[in-house]
């Protein structure tokens, strides 16, 4: 039976299967491993958006390591309280993303305004500059919006604050 | 008490579960068929943050009725058990319609969960807490639209105008102070069904106000969605929605 150190460690290697340059880990979908007293072990995790059609996967991913790691009875605990946010998001994360060509969340998410709430300054993650704009509040993934460069052209995927 | 708070809270997850599946599922309809890529894409997100919210409700629903799961509620049930609004499932008609009645239910939606979140039951705060941050979103964005159709063009306006009676007469049913509504202020503190329904006024105001489109209130006719009283659309959503696990009940992805 793996130590939990070493079964986080091999968890590591589990990515969002949308965003393959992010790890579960680096996302903060990972909350947690629990040894129980009859040696079965518990993975919590929390969903980013209530329908993610990534989770289903990722639970996927997740038991196909641990069977790997000798585990044999696992149970994924899916948690939503507290709500995901991309506060989470590790520093490392949001620089992989930059160069996976995502432009990472700014600021924080406690924009608690619903209506009309200015429109944010994204940075391009292609030419860095900061003249772009929202094209489109929902992009290609439920956590992602669609953003142009005014000044290199290109469209891009803005990752947005929850 | 114990039982009636249960009850109360099985109440409250089939009016939202049954709400967000249904809208869900309407909204689904459009996938492939908005008027452009962009926008066909941002309502397929809220179709698919809506299914994902009804999941989320329908389980917890389910484990309320004795463990059932959530398939079990949206699958095995048939018209007269949904608790959803008319409204909701009323045909999507033209870009404008779809918009409307989107906004009237995001606005109603996102003042019923800011006071969810509060609940002192943890598993509907819980829900409640997490849904809230994808309404954000959605209200925003129908709100824009119903801005920019019904101040637009002359064509466009008169399309609102057109959604607007539509949609309008369905609108009573969510300003309806009915049961469920009433027993959330038994176990949710500072929750009155008053403060909803003004919230909802204040947000239908103000973007109507830009929309130029009347927020007056109406004769409202008494819908009963929530008791599983509907028109004849939601049948036909059903038989589309069941007809898969109803068919091969062994299917399995």
């Amino acid at each position: 039976m793996a130590n939990l150190e070493t079964i986080e460690q091999a968890l590591e290697k589990v990515k969002d299967p949308e965003i393959p340059v992010l790890t579960i880990k680096d996302l903060g979908v990972l909350r947690g491993l629990e040894r129980a007293e009859d040696g079965s072990l518990k993975v919590i995790i929390t969903p980013t958006y209530s329908g993610c059609p990534a989770m289903y996967t990722i639970e996927q991913s997740i038991k196909q390591v641990l069977t790997r790691l000798g585990e044999e009875t696992v149970t994924i605990e899916t948690r939503l309280d507290p709500a995901w946010t991309t506060d989470w998001m590790t520093e490392e994360a949001k620089q992989k993303l930059q160069d996976f060509g995502i432009a990472p969340p700014e600021g924080s998410s406690a924009d608690k305004r619903a209506l009309f709430g200015e429109e944010k300054q994204v940075t391009c993650p292609h030419c860095k500059s900061r003249n772009t704009f929202m094209k489109s509040q929902f992009g290609s993934t439920a956590c992602k919006s669609l953003y142009q460069c005014w000044d290199c052209e290109e469209p891009f995927d803005y990752f947005k604050c929850l | 008490m114990e039982q009636e708070k249960q009850k109360a809270a099985l109440n409250l997850s089939l009016v939202m579960g049954d709400n967000a599946l249904i809208l869900g599922h309407r909204l689904s309809e459009w996938c492939g068929h908005g008027p452009i890529l962009e926008q066909d894409i941002a309502l397929s997100n809220i179709a698919l943050d809506l299914i994902g919210q009804a999941r989320l409700w329908l389980s917890h629903a389910g484990k309320l009725q004795g463990g059932k799961s959530e398939d079990d509620l949206a699958y095995h049930r048939d018209v007269f058990d949904f608790h959803n609004f008319q409204m909701v499932e009323t045909p999507n008609g033209h870009w404008g319609k779809t918009l409307l009645r989107q906004f009237l239910y995001d606005a109603w939606h996102h003042a019923m969960l800011q006071k969810l979140v509060l609940a002192q039951d943890e598993d509907i705060a819980g829900i409640a807490r997490k849904s809230l941050k994808e309404v954000n979103y959605h209200l925003r964005w129908s709100s824009e639209w119903v801005i920019r159709l019904g101040d637009g063009t002359e064509e466009s306006a008169a399309k609102m105008q057109d959604a607007y009676a539509d949609v309008w007469p369905y609108v009573g049913e969510l300003l309806q102070k009915d049961f469920w509504l009433k027993e959330l202020d038994q176990w949710i503190p500072g929750f009155t069904a008053d403060e909803i329904l003004a919230q909802w006024w204040k947000t239908v105001r103000e973007v109507f106000s830009q929309a130029n489109l009347p927020a007056e209130p109406m004769d409202w006719l008494y819908r009963k969605g929530h008791l599983g009283h509907h028109t004849e659309h939601l049948g036909f959503i059903l038989a589309e929605m069941q007809f898969l696990p109803r068919a091969y009940p062994d299917a399995t992805w």
